[in-house]
């Protein structure tokens, strides 16, 4: 049991540290330009495949540097061309925009790389088992995903309070038209946030390729969880992001790793149940099952009862 | 103003000028099969009339009420999940009703679950209510796949339409007989949904989209004005999932999941949110691009992408908001001075967009055959992904159309601002 | 605006349906599979594998009954039973009267449905389904319906073939179930729990669970749960890229025990799993791969990897489907549906291999000899995913031995 807690928990933190990576990124960029951006994971995605073609030609190496410099640019250009112009229309266009943007890239990406799941391989020199712990592996590209994921944390914390630019950045998320009145260059600012949001994006999926699978639905099957990320953990927060991506990815591999049903909770009280009827799949119900739905339940809890976040200040 | 004066004219005549819009659209129904009677266009336009009832019952949350949801399939996979269920019902003979009134549990379902989630998303709108229709969405999905008696599992539920008693000889058993059923419910609930939109109460939920405080200075709750547009769009999207499961005779998790809500938002907003023909026009031309585009060309998803992004960028009120921009034009009856820049802009154009799609498809060709493949056709034209020359040709229809196109373009606005220009003899009415 | 929009649609229409032409020497095979989404490599595999068999088996030799070709025609299903109904439509549509599909049990159930009460509501345009993978069992029992045929060995006779295997292993004390959330998933879990206890009571079941079929991002955290088991063997139906994700996820664990599964083998699957897989993975299949069976079966690989370099003869099935119908029409003369399924009925057939295989007419299931092979790549001729790794048959079970008794009840037409 204790080597089940203590794999679930690797794992976990594993898995909600690669989704800070993607939520980090769309929290900044939520709470300066006020857009949820539905093609956040799309640029995740990018880098995944970005990698992929680098790696194919020279290596896994400068593609954990080429590709997310790509898709930063790509980043750069969407908001310069796409979404700068789109904001006149509003902002429920904003959102509709990213929404197509996401749709489209999808389709952009199967068009160029095919429909199938590419042979995109970690690095050899992290092929090998870190450590052994009762008598199971833990491979050491999941460390390696550990450190890249936690000094990216560490760097934007550092950059976000300490540094000039950090600081614009902070008052231009609450106050941007006295930033601009100050003579900063604040369509800039959002460039360049969008941008970094989409490179880190990019790194996360130059990453998570390898371990996670790169193919076309890649985006699809993280994009939602983001999203729930950012509201749980609070508009603008990166503390909040960093704390809701951990409960996030605990949260589901917990969930699978402990089976237990209602039935296991009913007969603790000596109930016993009717394997017919039609409600028998309420009695069935185990924690892996609804592990998948967890996170949602999460969001509209939040949204209802407390819309700041976990920890913003103000509301969604 | 226009009120007043068809007030005073007789008043048979108004009322004929009331319904001439709708005895047209009835004998269009009635008739439609006999032009298109193929098994293929039929089919087509019964995806079609569900996709319109659909639609409409979004654009009652977008368009009109101002809540952009991304969980609209939730209702209309509920209403088909209840009536594939009421089939079944017949089927085994536990209620005896006939199949056209199936639809009705699945608006009844629709609106039961509109009021539940209602109560809670409507307090807001904008992006707290995006979310929160994002997150029932998958949530109602994801629960979807956990309750096998009800949803089927990955499977989904199937039914029999052909079931229950004959009214009038009618048996469903072909499409066509399916396309009167669902015609019929479209006339019933485009006319319901057009006059909601002619009530005070929808007056009110296009008062609360555009101004929330405003419309409580007048003295209405913007939650309680969102809340029943609400109730109402999940009742008729819960109809158009009844009529999907009448039609396919199944009912699956996809039904209610994240895709089906975009493209249901795909096809209003191409459609164009602002009018209410808007969502027709854009279901009309989505299940055509879905049924017809895909039979030519594998990257048709490809195409509908770009045309949807496009559409959110240069024309946010949609086709249909294209076509209005013309209907000054035409009421000034300037349309001839307009054809010559047309012609001059859209042939390049056209030409840019063959040379696009050629290379696009050549592409996709030469990536997706075996390497001893390479003859292709497009179009009717057989030619060789291998030899130079087709690629050269697309490439010059490309870069010169693209070009010429471009270098007309000022001309083209001029001309457009010309025929749009106020003439001072009947300017004030010309709005 | 409205009515204008309908009238330019109505053009269009016109325009388009002009362009489909059909020939009356063509026997139109519709192939509705995934060409896209996680399963898009099983589905474009045995796309290339028909097209190759239709060429190969069928048009090469003159056609059949003086010259009717087979052609192909593919539909994309997505893996959705929905979508599939929306492409048979289509396919029927579009003159198609022969529907093969292999992929998920589920769009199985909806299709063979669906083409039931087609057939019945139109009599002049039958269709057959020839199934060439789903092997829920039910599709051959209680939902057994005279239009399909199932030329792949069931869940059922599967699942005694590999406990046969497991039989005999008396190092195996504990097993642990996983499979894909869905009929198939379930039958796999149902016939192994079934088949151990009648052949094994001594083995306990330490885990029976079911994950989403397509939607797991990451297999670690049920590998982890598999280590903490305790297990001395693992049982999996799944195929696809739930079948890599969970082969790759095994071996990143380092779990070194025995994983006896339905279709770890290419597609992408043998290469994934490569050198951490040898000698640990069992596959259920028909048609021995290695060593080489027959100089037939021996020409038609090649030539297939002469065409497709990047694809396998991954279910060699496919050979068969086309191969019997082909039988089946020249027996008949015709290639209307109907006289053709009286002829696939009962129909003895034999294989590029050298099997002698049956349409059993009670349940049109086909009876064929099961083999049991090993992932390894000591004596392998033909390897999987150019990869160096192949199946190495290591038992097999003869025909009339794999025959399971059947619950269907056949209605016939008149």
């Amino acid at each position: 049991m204790f080597e089940l807690l203590f794999f679930s928990l690797l794992n976990g933190v594993v898995t909600g540290l690669l989704l800070f990576m993607l939520a980090s990124g769309l929290t900044l960029i939520f709470s300066m330009m006020g857009v949820l951006n539905f093609a956040h994971a799309s640029f995740y995605m990018l880098g995944a495949y970005f990698a992929y073609t680098i790696s194919t030609y020279v290596g896994f190496w400068p593609g954990l540097i080429l590709a997310p410099i790509l898709v930063g640019l790509v980043g750069a250009v969407v908001e310069r061309y796409g979404l700068r112009h789109v904001h006149r229309w509003g902002h429920v266009a904003e959102l509709i925009f990213t929404f197509g943007l996401a749709f489209l890239i999808e389709e952009v990406v199967q068009f160029i790389w095919g429909k199938d799941t590419k042979a995109y391989q970690e690095p050899e020199v992290l092929q090998f088992a870190l450590f052994n712990f009762f008598g199971q592996d833990f491979p050491a590209y999941k460390a390696f995903m550990l450190l890249i994921s936690i000094s990216i944390f560490v760097v934007l914390l550092l950059i976000l309070t300490k540094s000039r630019i950090g600081l614009i950045i902070q008052a231009a998320i609450t106050h941007p038209n006295m930033t601009a009145m100050l003579g900063h260059n604040v369509p800039l600012v959002f460039m360049g946030v969008f941008g970094v949001g989409a490179a880190l994006a990019g790194v996360a999926g130059v990453i998570a390729g390898p371990a996670l699978g790169t193919f076309p639905g890649m985006a699809v099957v993280l994009g939602p969880i983001v999203f729930v990320i950012v509201v749980v953990g609070g508009l603008g927060s990166l503390v909040g992001a960093f704390v809701a991506s951990l409960l996030i990815g605990l949260l589901q591999t917990f969930a699978i790793a402990l089976d237990y049903s209602v039935n296991d909770l009913l007969m603790l009280f000596n109930i016993t149940t009717d394997a017919d009827s039609a409600l028998r799949d309420l009695w069935t119900l185990s924690l892996p099952q609804i592990a998948p739905l967890l996170p949602y339940l999460l969001l509209v809890l939040i949204l209802i009862f407390r819309p700041t976040g976990l920890f913003g200040k103000r509301e969604t | 103003m226009s009120n007043i004066s068809s007030a005073q004219s007789a008043p048979g005549s108004s009322l004929f000028k009331v319904f001439r819009p709708w005895i047209f659209l009835a004998v269009l129904l009635i008739i439609l099969p006999f032009i298109f009677s193929s098994g293929i266009s039929v089919y087509t336009m019964n995806l079609m009339g569900i996709f319109i009832i659909f639609a409409l019952s979004y654009n009652m949350l977008l368009g009109q009420g101002g809540m952009l949801s991304f969980g609209h399939a939730v209702y209309f996979g509920l209403g088909g999940f209840m009536s594939v269920h009421f089939m079944n019902y017949i089927e085994y003979e536990i209620f005896i009703l006939p199949m056209f009134l199936v639809p009705i549990f699945g608006g009844i379902i629709g609106l039961i679950f509109a009021v539940i989630i209602g109560s809670f998303s409507t307090r807001r709108a904008g992006t707290v209510f995006a979310m929160i229709s994002l997150g029932i969405g998958e949530l109602v999905a994801a629960s979807s796949l956990i309750f096998v008696a009800f949803f089927g599992g990955e499977e989904g539920v199937s039914g029999d339409r052909t079931m229950g008693p004959n009214v009038l000889g009618f048996d469903y058993a072909t499409d066509v007989e399916v396309y009167y059923l669902i015609a019929i419910w479209a006339f019933i609930t485009i006319a319901l949904m057009y006059m909601f939109s002619r009530t005070p109460m929808g007056r009110m939920a296009n008062a609360v989209r555009d101004n929330e405080e405003r419309a409580e200075f007048i003295g209405y709750s913007q939650r309680k004005v969102r809340f029943i547009s609400f109730c109402a769009s999940g009742f008729f999207a819960g109809i158009a999932g009844g009529l999907f499961a009448i039609n396919f005779e199944i009912v699956t998790e996809e039904n209610l999941n994240a895709l089906t809500s975009g493209v249901v938002l795909l096809m209003a907003y191409i459609g164009g949110v602002g009018f209410f023909i808007g969502p027709i026009i854009g279901a009309v031309v989505f299940t055509l691009l879905q049924t017809l585009l895909s039979n030519y060309t594998e990257i048709w998803q490809l195409y509908v992408g770009v045309l949807f992004v496009l559409t959110v960028m240069y024309a946010p009120q949609g086709l249909t908001g294209i076509l209005a921009m013309h209907l000054p034009v035409i009421r000034m009856k300037r349309v001839g001075p307009l054809l010559m820049p047309y012609l001059r802009i859209g042939i390049p154009t056209i030409i840019c967009l063959i040379g696009l799609v050629g290379l696009l498809e050549t592409v996709h060709h030469v990536r997706s055959m075996p390497a001893d493949q390479t003859m292709m056709s497009l179009a009717g034209l057989e030619f060789d992904t291998h030899s130079v020359l087709p690629w050269v040709i697309m490439v010059v229809f490309t870069v010169v159309g693209g070009f010429v196109a471009k270098s007309q373009a000022p001309q083209f606005r001029e001309a457009w601002e010309e025929a749009h220009a106020p003439v001072s003899s009947d300017g004030g009415s010309a709005k | 605006m409205t009515i204008k929009s309908t009238f330019v649609a109505g053009a269009v229409f016109a325009t388009m349906s002009a362009f489909s032409v059909q020939a009356a020497d063509v026997v139109k095979i519709g192939f509705i599979d995934p060409l896209s989404g996680p399963f898009a490599s099983t589905g474009t595999n045995g796309l290339a594998q028909y097209q190759f068999a239709a060429e190969e088996l069928v048009n090469k030799k003159g056609g059949i009954l003086d010259g009717v070709k087979f052609e192909i025609v593919p539909y994309d299903n997505k893996i959705s039973p929905k979508e599939s109904l929306v492409q048979l439509k289509r396919a029927i549509g579009e003159d198609v009267h022969y529907i093969v599909q292999g992929n998920s049990s589920g769009v199985a159930n909806a299709l063979t449905d669906a083409i039931k009460k087609h057939n019945r509501r139109n009599p002049d345009s039958r269709v057959l389904f020839l199934n060439y993978s789903a092997v829920d069992p039910a599709l051959t029992n209680e939902k057994c319906n005279y239009w399909h045929f199932r030329f792949d060995a069931n869940a059922d006779i599967k699942m005694n073939a590999l406990t046969e295997v497991i039989k005999v292993r008396d190092d195996i004390k504990k097993v642990y179930l996983i499979g894909q959330d869905y009929s198939f998933g379930k039958a796999v879990a149902k016939a192994a729990v079934t088949f151990l206890k009648q052949k094994r009571p001594d083995i306990t079941i330490v885990g029976n669970e079911l994950h989403p079929i397509g939607k797991v991002k990451d297999f670690t955290p049920y590998a982890t749960k598999i280590r903490a088991s305790g297990a001395d063997a693992v049982i999996t139906g799944n195929w696809g890229a739930d079948m890599v994700g969970l082969g790759k996820a095994i071996g990143d664990t380092g779990l070194d025990i025995p994983i006896y599964t339905y279709y770890a083998a290419n597609d992408g699957i043998t290469k994934t799993i490569g050198e951490g897989g040898k000698d640990k993975i069992r596959l259920v299949h028909e048609g021995p791969v290695n060593p080489p069976s027959t100089p037939e079966y021996s020409a038609y690989h090649t030539a297939f990897k002469a065409k497709f370099p990047e694809k396998d003869v991954s279910q060699f099935r496919i050979a068969n489907v086309i191969g019997m119908l082909a039988a089946a029409m020249e027996k008949a003369g015709s290639t209307k549906p109907i006289d053709v399924a009286a002829q696939l009925e009962g129909m003895e057939f034999t294989t590029l291999h050298g099997e002698n295989v049956v349409m059993r007419a009670e349940d049109h299931q086909l009876i064929q000899p099961i083999h049991v092979s090993v992932h390894t790549n000591e004596g392998i001729t033909f390897d999987s995913d150019n990869s160096g790794y192949g199946m190495k048959t290591e038992m097999s079970v003869a025909a009339a031995d794999t025959a399971l008794p059947t619950t269907c009840k056949m209605k016939r037409p008149k």
